[in-house]
């Protein structure tokens, strides 16, 4: 694998982030991350259907013509998304009444259709399979910080397993039933991407209304 | 019914409790009319395909919906997926042009943004819901109409709060996108706190 192959793998997880950056495939990023198990379920699904709608794509990226190729695309990726779903009901099928519409929403989440329509469809299978698995690999790493978060505090366990003793059951933990709410995803996720930007500062959006006046004190930031 | 039109319009809205289209719910509220359109654009999606969807689902796709052609054992449920995205996009299509040739002022209002709804997974995470908690056809339309109203209410709401967020001196790295994701946790907490209007 030459330094530019491990480029396309290694820079969507932290520097060009599908989740906290390029603002994709957020919907689902939230839905499932009450639990770990939930969303490492939920990674693993994105992660194949996303490498191998990269594979598949960009296998026949010179015979799609420009008319059609977003209907072709989509077909792609939906016949991919229910080969998931129907393996997920055969062997875990409990997992996929947990996940209920989410499996299923892979078909319209914009990772997947973003880098088949920016990336599969201008470059050979081997960097587009790379490139999928490296934003897989980045919308996991944050639906599992996000997840470990909600489950370790919502509930005080990782993966179903009690870490914290619940005041309930004779403990000292009380469980933070606001983590395992919709609102929390978004306040996590929220300050994620500010601890992200205040350690990569690159990725800081520009002020719509910079200050003139105070110019000196901007440059001294 | 009108508890089942509420709940999908405040308590259970699509946006900001099941995060469905928080993608194009973040990218397209920069300005409140642009909300506004996207809003009705989605209104008129989300009650025209979920009946649709439900008639296709029952009519086609559920196990023993072939029963009258001595095909009793067929199920094809397992296509709702690629049968709902298709459903979609035709139906988009065909409002487009309906649109422009009865009503024009709104289609030149509307036209950028029903493209994008296609791909909204507002869309099809509706029609899925419908099927999962199997909504009877009347139930599906005020489903439909509930939950697109719901949408469009929050996208509406979240682009006014952000055009005057514009002029808040927020910290750099909480500029933009980190901003948005606090406003919308707020605005799901208050609209969390909609549990219980309408029931009975």
């Amino acid at each position: 694998m030459t330094p530019e192959h491990r480029k396309y793998l290694t820079a969507p997880l932290i520097d060009s982030n599908p989740v906290t950056l390029q603002i994709l495939g957020i919907c689902s990023a939230l839905a499932v991350t009450t639990s770990m198990a939930t969303a490492l379920t939920m990674s693993i699904a994105l992660t194949v259907v996303l490498t191998a709608a990269s594979a598949l794509i960009s296998l026949i990226r010179r015979h799609l013509p420009s008319s059609i190729r977003l209907v072709l695309q989509i077909t792609i990726i939906a016949a991919l998304v229910i080969v998931a779903d129907q393996i997920l009901r055969a062997y875990a099928f409990e997992m996929s009444q947990r996940l209920s519409v989410f499996v299923g929403l892979i078909v319209t989440n914009c990772i997947v259709l973003g880098r088949a329509e920016t990336f599969a469809m201008r470059n050979p299978v081997w960097p587009s399979v790379l490139d999928g698995l490296g934003n897989g690999l980045g919308y996991s790493l944050v639906l599992m910080i996000v997840a470990a978060l909600r489950e370790g505090f919502g509930a005080g366990a990782l993966f179903g397993v009690q870490l914290l003793p619940l005041a309930s059951e004779g403990g000292w933990f009380t469980p933070l039933g606001f983590m395992l709410l919709a609102p929390s995803a978004f306040f996590i996720l929220g300050l994620m991407i500010w601890a992200l930007r205040t350690g990569r500062p690159a990725q800081i959006e520009p002020d719509a209304f910079p200050r003139n006046d105070t110019g000196a004190e901007e440059a001294g930031r | 019914m009108s508890d089942l039109f509420l709940r999908a319009l405040l308590q259970e809205n699509l946006a900001l409790s099941f995060f469905l289209g928080i993608c194009t719910f973040l990218a397209v509220s920069k300005r409140v009319d642009t909300a506004l359109g996207l809003g009705l654009a989605m209104i008129l999606v989300q009650s025209v395909t979920i009946p649709i969807n439900h008639l296709i689902f029952n009519g086609l796709l559920i196990e023993g919906a072939w029963g009258w052609a001595g095909l009793p054992e067929v199920d094809l449920s397992y296509l709702k997926l690629i049968c709902f995205i298709g459903v979609i996009a035709a139906i988009v299509q065909i409002l487009e042009m309906a649109l422009d040739r009865f009503v024009p002022l709104l289609h030149q209002r509307l036209g950028v943004f029903l493209p994008l709804i296609t791909v909204n997974c507002a869309v099809l995470g509706g029609s899925l819901f419908m099927v999962d908690r199997r909504y009877s056809l009347p139930e599906s339309v005020v489903y439909g109409l509930g939950s697109g109203i719901g949408w469009a209410l929050a996208i509406i709401a979240f682009a006014a709060i952000r055009e005057r967020l514009r002029y808040a001196d927020s910290p750099a790295g909480l500029r933009g996108l980190g901003m948005a994701f606090i406003v919308t946790g707020l605005m799901s907490m208050g609209f969390s706190a909609f549990v219980g209007v309408g029931a009975p």
